[in-house]
């Protein structure tokens, strides 16, 4: 696996991690394929243009740091890891399963190149800002970058930590909204909305950005913006679709906890071909 | 005949402020350490820390969570981070960071908690950490510390830095009696027993105490003593991992123990020496504590007494079970 900037290329490797969502899911029986799919090119530009990291010494101490703070969309993570070959790509499809590496949510324990443990909403900003400090106070040139959920935005902690990286200056950290507007228990709009979303992190004083978060060429330039942006983090909101990409998951509420049957596997993957 | 004298104990600074101390000696000898705090640096003495090192000093302010989850995150950058708060705020806003950025990753994040148990006096049961030990015991990979004294909180601090995991140093307000000597060596997992002027033999009960009830202990060990009991006193330090050997021992050689702290029974040491008594040797057992209730607002010495956490209450308690074997 190597690094590009090619959009066309980035684009192929999306469509192939999402084939492997919606199988892995399928075999576990149970996930989140809704806001795995959604985030599929926030991690796909991330892993392949932006961060820098390298397999074969996962814990290279200049390594950029990819936190998914929305912890049940392990999935788009373990393929892109797999892809990468941090883990073994023949084991995906144990997810969920007793003894997998591939857990129902990110866990360390059972590998060791993740940088977090998560599932319990809210957490994963505090996270990447103790990992942002720590690489301020070594002088490397680490970079974090947490993938948040939209629904996970009602918990307070993320306003905890939106209020730090603002007022301390962690401008080696960038926070990604995945704006998908559905969460478990329907349209984000219906439980508790988030707007005016891009002016709560504005008014937190970080750099935001609003882009189409399946746009490749949107991202990176982001991505670009946020490094050059120096005295603020960065927020990127992504409006994306859940479900992206299969068409009778997208924007389905169904879909945000519930696996695809074995039908439904063979119908998405003749869209994803 | 009467040969001993009256036991003495001399007044030490508190254990939170020993731990202040010990914490800019950490980070003198370790540029790694990092001190997080959230707007109680004052309280908790890390302000000595801040003041030395205040580039590796990270101000939380009021937002306990979010302090757990950035020490996590500076720990799992190779940080050695303590995040220091009162107790009840450390542990209970926490509690969940605690659990799912601390302790199931296994992160390196040492927990300070000050201000514990009632003796904080007049500010009252909201402030008040008589739950922190029973949580901290509750997360899986936690060490639970709790020190009598400044020289036990010192040696406490560096222990703590020396083990690689996550550790709960339970710290109190009030100045601490000096119950030990400079140079005893406190390990995690141990426990001290003291053999001291006091002590005959200890073959009637065995008290056993963390924090501010040790040096109550040791004086209830001289009342008991006067009357012709023999009472043995150890200073169980490490609360998790326990030293079970000691607990056995004690069970065996003296055939009841009181357990005494600062801290609900129901959930506190006591409840965990007496699965390992009841695991090896059972014996009667007593417990002081603080009984399923909330405190209120008063002088630590009022309050002590009130709640019955006093060098009398401990005697009588030894009394009982001694009369139980």
């Amino acid at each position: 696996m190597t690094k590009t900037s090619n959009v066309a290329e980035l684009q192929a490797i999306a469509k192939r991690i999402r084939r492997e969502i919606v199988e892995m899911i399928t075999h576990a029986g149970s996930g989140h394929p809704g806001g795995s799919l959604s985030a599929v090119e926030i991690v796909v530009t991330l892993f392949w243009d932006v961060m820098r990291h390298d397999p074969s010494n996962p814990h290279w101490p200049d390594r950029d740091r990819f936190i998914l703070s929305k912890g049940h969309a392990a999935p788009v993570l373990y393929c892109a890891l797999a892809e990468w070959g941090y883990t073994p790509k023949s084991e995906l499809n144990t997810l969920r399963k007793l003894g997998s590496i591939y857990q129902g949510h990110p866990d360390k324990r059972f590998i060791p190149a993740l940088e977090a443990s998560t599932g319990s909403l809210g957490e994963g900003l505090s996270l990447g800002i103790g990992i942002s400090l720590a690489a301020k106070l070594d002088s490397r040139p680490s970079r974090a970058y947490v993938v948040l959920g939209d629904g996970e935005s009602q918990e307070g902690q993320i306003w905890e930590a939106a209020m730090f990286g603002g007022d301390k200056k962690v401008d080696n950290l960038v926070a990604i909204v995945d704006y998908n507007r559905i969460q478990l228990d329907g349209f984000v709009d219906d439980i508790m909305s988030l707007e005016p979303l891009a002016d709560k992190w504005r008014a937190f004083n970080w750099h935001t950005i609003e882009l189409d978060g399946h746009s490749i060429p949107a991202l990176q330039a982001a991505f670009a913006e946020a490094e050059r942006t120096k005295g603020k983090p960065t927020a990127i909101i992504a409006h994306t679709i859940k479900g992206k990409g299969v068409s009778f998951m997208e924007n389905n509420p169904k879909f945000h906890g519930v696996a695809p049957t074995e039908d439904e596997m063979k119908r998405a993957l003749a869209e994803l071909n | 005949m009467q040969t001993k004298t009256k036991l003495e104990l001399k007044m030490g600074v508190a254990t939170r402020e020993a731990f202040g101390q010990a914490l800019v000696e950490l980070g003198r000898a370790n540029k790694d350490v990092v001190a997080l705090d959230a707007d109680l640096s004052k309280s908790t003495y890390t302000h000595f820390f801040a003041k030395e090192f205040p580039e590796r000093f990270v101000e939380c302010g009021i937002a306990e969570a979010d302090m757990i989850a950035i020490g996590a995150g500076l720990a799992s950058s190779g940080k050695l981070p303590f995040a220091a708060s009162f107790s009840c705020f450390a542990i209970n806003k926490g509690f969940e960071q605690l659990r799912v950025c601390v302790a199931f990753p296994n992160v390196n994040l040492k927990v300070v908690g000050t201000h514990s148990g009632i003796s904080i006096g007049e500010d009252g049961p909201s402030q008040m950490s008589i739950e922190d030990i029973g949580l901290a015991c509750s997360l899986p990979n936690f060490t639970v510390l709790s020190p009598a004294d400044e020289i036990a909180a010192r040696a406490l601090v560096h222990a703590a830095a020396a083990h690689l995991g996550p550790v709960f140093l339970r710290t109190g307000r009030p100045k601490a009696p000096i119950v030990h000597t400079a140079g005893t060596c406190f390990t995690i997992g141990g426990s001290f027993q003291f053999n001291g002027a006091q002590y005959n033999g200890g073959r009637d009960v065995t008290i056993i105490a963390h924090g501010l009830l040790v040096a109550e202990a040791l004086r209830a060990q001289e009342t008991l003593d006067n009357e012709g009991i023999s009472a043995r006193v150890i200073d169980m330090y490490s609360i998790k991992p326990l030293d079970r050997d000691a607990i056995v021992r004690a069970a065996r050689e003296s055939g009841a123990i009181v357990v005494a702290e600062e801290h609900l029974v129901a959930t506190g040491l006591g409840v965990r020496v007496a699965q390992v008594v009841t695991e090896t040797n059972p014996c009667p057992m007593e417990f002081v504590g603080i009984q399923d209730t909330y405190a209120e607002s008063g002088t630590p010495a009022e309050l002590m007494q009130k709640y019955g956490l006093t060098a009398m209450d401990i005697a009588a308690a030894a009394r009982r079970v001694k009369a139980r074997k």
